[in-house]
């Protein structure tokens, strides 16, 4: 069987659901698909927590989310991408309270906004601490009005249709019944979210296995600024669960093993009993996880089963607080660490959260391949730089989600439809997934010790520090594991939902991925940002003011290449926090 | 020295299978670990071909609910050692066609949560140069609850009416319709009510409250039945009493 839409969506988390509606808008006629390997509804935008940023208040400026975002970034944004994102962004946040999403109010009835990170301005709307859900679940519930939409719901793509120079679709699994088939389109759209779980302790959902930025990659799409990938300062030990910056800028502490506010020590302000923005616990996050290394280096972090924890403390804000600004954090804290914040300290670390880069795009949300564009998580436009601020994601996959939908609606309105090369290639790739894997006997390669190794090494090498010794080695042994991932033997050779086929798929994803960002950070002789190079403990904008382009070479190795960052109004400057 | 827990699971393979049967495995019975975890040790290292969905494991995304020892539950959200020393069973939610293991289909669901229409509806949008909706926190809290369903399945799989008669829309359903319902910001009451009003299951809905008991997001689908159920009723005798009013 051969399916056929005008566009097709790859993911239906919240830039996938916005992408589709927007297309539903800009041209009724078009026919939209979303393909997704879960129920949208279960997308990982569901797990976001603390808010999403937009100019509201008449004590603030698009111009100083700009400079937030940019410095916040370390001067990698593109300007241009953060100007359109940020002017967007507020009448998009708007648009989803007229689809219903529950945001936290005044008690006149406006829009509420809070403190976040790095934000020199209170400008991040909020619905408890459950802003993601919410607002994946308003997105999903409006995307049911509209019949244009089809949904294929729990289909795994596994590759990419190019001919004649564009993509025309894509080759997707039905889980449910094993069926491997062609979707054609006249235009794709990636909105497959993150790679998090390259990592062994990430916030990052099971599904976040870099797929989006592996079929786009493979395609011969380059990926950008892959070498950024954002450690949360506060996560769960153990769980990897993310307690959100809300909780800090709600005014939590973060305390060293003495009891001590340790952020001071290290040029991010004083401490003062009430949160001040843009300062100590509300510094931005590379910053606060980069501290942490240091005050674990001196011995003052406390040491638990699973490995050295500072803590977040939230008893002062006090019962009343935390019961209706962060009831999550409390939930989660009760059922997954047996503690109550409301009385007790809650044990934090590091924790692997978010990719800046991704599949390069245009601020249309276009990739250099036609007839592809991507958005959110697994783009790279750039707005977020070398360090993504709390509460930018959010109105970042709304924003983008919108303009590459609107950019594949327009693009597929003047395509003819798919030739028939591109079922040739669809019937030569559902003879690699049956032959080289689902039937496959002679497999040795066991998927979790594959991936155990993939994720050891990435902590080891291209963690919150790094050397480039380190990431050399790291590259040799992904090089063997990606051979390796390529013998898997699956104990599953059946057709009927068969997860572990899916799972295979995924760790070859993220190998795949996972060599692009070690190979990223290895060209990256400076530290910027999130990258930290403990051999090039300075930025240097003489060579590194670019973004690292990785492209993938015949043999699978990766070629990098540099692209200049868009600088409109803000020149590169010191990054000031707390003073 | 760690204790372990025999965990029987389910299986099911239709290609292989014509009925379900149990599957036991010895797994590490963690302090730490949630089922789901167990779950995750078999597949990674005794058995691959165990099948069952999960994705955020911090109890949001609504993927992994199964029967444990006969109750509904959300696996990343309870515990091993609960159900020490074991052995504990961990069977597909009920009152749904299994389609893999523990894997059920909730096409009836999706189907349902469609024709509820859970979207705002307005007689005439706002453009969006005016602004927000205003809505006090005390409007919000009239229906905050009913929108903290993560569509895990639990109250269906609980349902003692939606096991006897799938036409029932069902708990999470209603409680989303009424979500809209009671939004201050929403104008499709009248809509709803044909698709709400039109099947008896909501007036066979008994009050066992079993929905509310198994929710993991403390929801309680029943309490939005009940007050559904009020105001169509008192719906019912004004349209009596004043048939002008507007339908």
């Amino acid at each position: 069987m051969v399916a056929s839409h005008d566009v097709v969506l790859v993911g239906g988390g919240g830039a996938g659901l916005r992408a589709a509606i927007a297309i539903a808008e800009a041209n009724p006629r078009l026919s939209v698909a979303v393909v997704s390997k879960v129920y949208p509804m279960r997308s990982h935008t569901v797990s976001a927590e603390g808010g999403a940023a937009g100019v509201i208040r008449a004590d603030d400026s698009l111009d100083e989310h700009c400079y937030d975002t940019i410095s916040g970034g370390d001067w990698l944004s593109d300007q241009d991408a953060v100007e359109a994102f940020v002017k967007e962004a507020p009448e998009e946040l708007l648009r989803l309270e007229h689809w219903g999403c529950p945001w936290s109010r005044e008690p006149d009835g406006r829009i509420g906004v809070r403190p976040f990170g790095g934000m020199k301005k209170m400008r991040t709307w909020y619905a408890a601490d459950k802003t993601g859900f919410h607002m994946l679940h308003a997105l999903f519930q409006t995307s049911l009005k509209y019949r244009a939409v089809a949904r294929y719901d729990e289909w795994f793509v596994t590759k990419l249709l190019v001919d004649d120079g564009r993509v025309q679709g894509v080759v997707a699994i039905e889980l449910r019944s094993g069926r491997i088939q062609p979707i054609l389109a006249k235009a794709t759209i990636l909105c497959t979210g993150g790679c998090g779980r390259v990592f062994p302790f990430t916030t990052n959902a099971t599904i976040k296995t870099g797929d989006g930025m592996a079929l786009a990659y493979r395609a011969g799409a380059p990926l950008k600024d892959m070498e950024f990938m954002q450690y949360h300062p506060t996560g769960l030990p153990f769980t990897g669960i993310l307690i959100t910056e809300a909780a800090r800028a709600e005014g939590g502490w973060l305390l060293n093993k003495d009891g001590y506010r340790y952020l001071q020590d290290y040029d991010l302000g004083k401490p003062t009993p009430k949160p001040v923005l843009r300062s100590m616990e509300l510094g931005p996050r590379d910053r606060l996880s980069q501290v942490f290394v240091k005050e674990m280096e001196k011995g003052r972090t406390i040491d638990t089963p699973y490995g050295p924890v500072v803590n977040l403390d939230l008893r002062h804000l006090g019962e009343r607080v935390i019961n209706t600004k962060l009831p999550f954090v409390r939930e989660l804290c009760l059922k997954y660490q047996n503690i109550d914040p409301i009385k007790e300290m809650i044990p934090v670390r590091p924790v692997v959260h978010y990719m800046m880069g991704g599949v390069h795009t245009d601020i249309h949300g276009a990739t250099p391949l036609p007839g592809l564009y991507a958005a959110g998580e697994v783009a790279c436009v750039s707005i977020n730089g070398a360090n993504r601020l709390g509460s930018n994601s959010l109105p970042e996959l709304l924003v983008f989600g919108a303009r590459a939908g609107r950019a594949a609606a327009e693009y597929a309105s003047s395509q003819k439809e798919p030739g028939p090369a591109v079922v040739a290639q669809a019937e030569d790739e559902r003879r690699r997934l049956v032959h080289d894997l689902l039937q496959r006997t002679d497999g040795r390669e066991r998927i979790a010790t594959v991936r155990d190794a993939m994720q050891k090494t990435m902590e080891e090498s291209a963690g919150i520090y790094r050397s480039g010794p380190g990431l050399a080695k790291a590259a040799d042994r992904l090089g063997e594991l990606e051979e390796q991932a390529r013998r898997i033997g699956l104990d599953d050779h059946s057709r009927t939902f068969n997860t572990e086929l899916v799972t295979a798929l995924e760790l070859q994803f993220m190998v795949e991925v996972a060599r692009t960002m070690v190979g990223s950070a290895l060209k990256r002789e400076e530290s910027r940002g999130a990258h930290q190079r403990i051999d090039f403990p300075k930025r240097d904008d003489q060579r590194f003011l670019a973004h690292s382009l990785c492209r993938r070479a015949a043999d699978g190795s990766c070629r990098i290449e540099y692209l200049p960052v868009t600088i409109t109004r803000w020149p590169p400057g010191e990054r000031v926090y707390g003073r | 020295m760690v204790d372990r827990i025999t965990v029987e699971v389910a299986r099911y393979r239709p290609e292989k299978e014509a009925e379900p049967s149990f599957q036991a495995y010895e797994v590490p019975c963690r302090k730490d670990w949630v089922i789901l975890d167990g779950l995750n040790h078999i597949k990674d290292h005794l058995d691959g071909t165990l099948s069952y969905r999960w994705s955020c494991r911090m109890g949001v995304c609504g993927s992994c609910g199964m029967t444990v020892n006969g109750e509904p539950k959300l696996t990343c959200a309870t515990f091993l050692a609960d159900y020490a020393p074991g052995p504990l069973r961990v069977e597909p939610l009920r009152n749904f066609p299994i389609i893999r293991d523990v894997i059920v289909d909730i096409d009836d669901f999706m189907q349902k949560l469609s024709a509820v229409k859970p979207w705002l509806i307005r007689d005439a949008e706002k453009p969006l140069a005016e602004g927000e909706y205003r809505q006090t926190p005390a409007q919000l809290d009239e229906y905050k609850q009913f929108s903290m369903c993560i569509n895990c399945m639990l109250c269906y799989s609980a349902c003692p009416v939606y096991g006897l008669d799938p036409e029932f829309i069902g708990p999470a359903a209603i409680a989303l319709a009424q979500r809209y319902n009671l939004d201050s910001r929403d104008q499709g009451a009248r809509q709803r009510d044909e698709v709400l009003s039109k099947h008896e299951g909501i007036w066979s809905c008994t009050f066992v409250g079993e929905c509310t008991k198994v929710c993991p997001k403390h929801v309680d689908p029943a309490g939005a039945i009940q007050r559904y159920k009020l105001s169509s009723a008192m719906g019912s005798v004004k349209d009596f009493l004043m048939p002008w009013r507007g339908k």
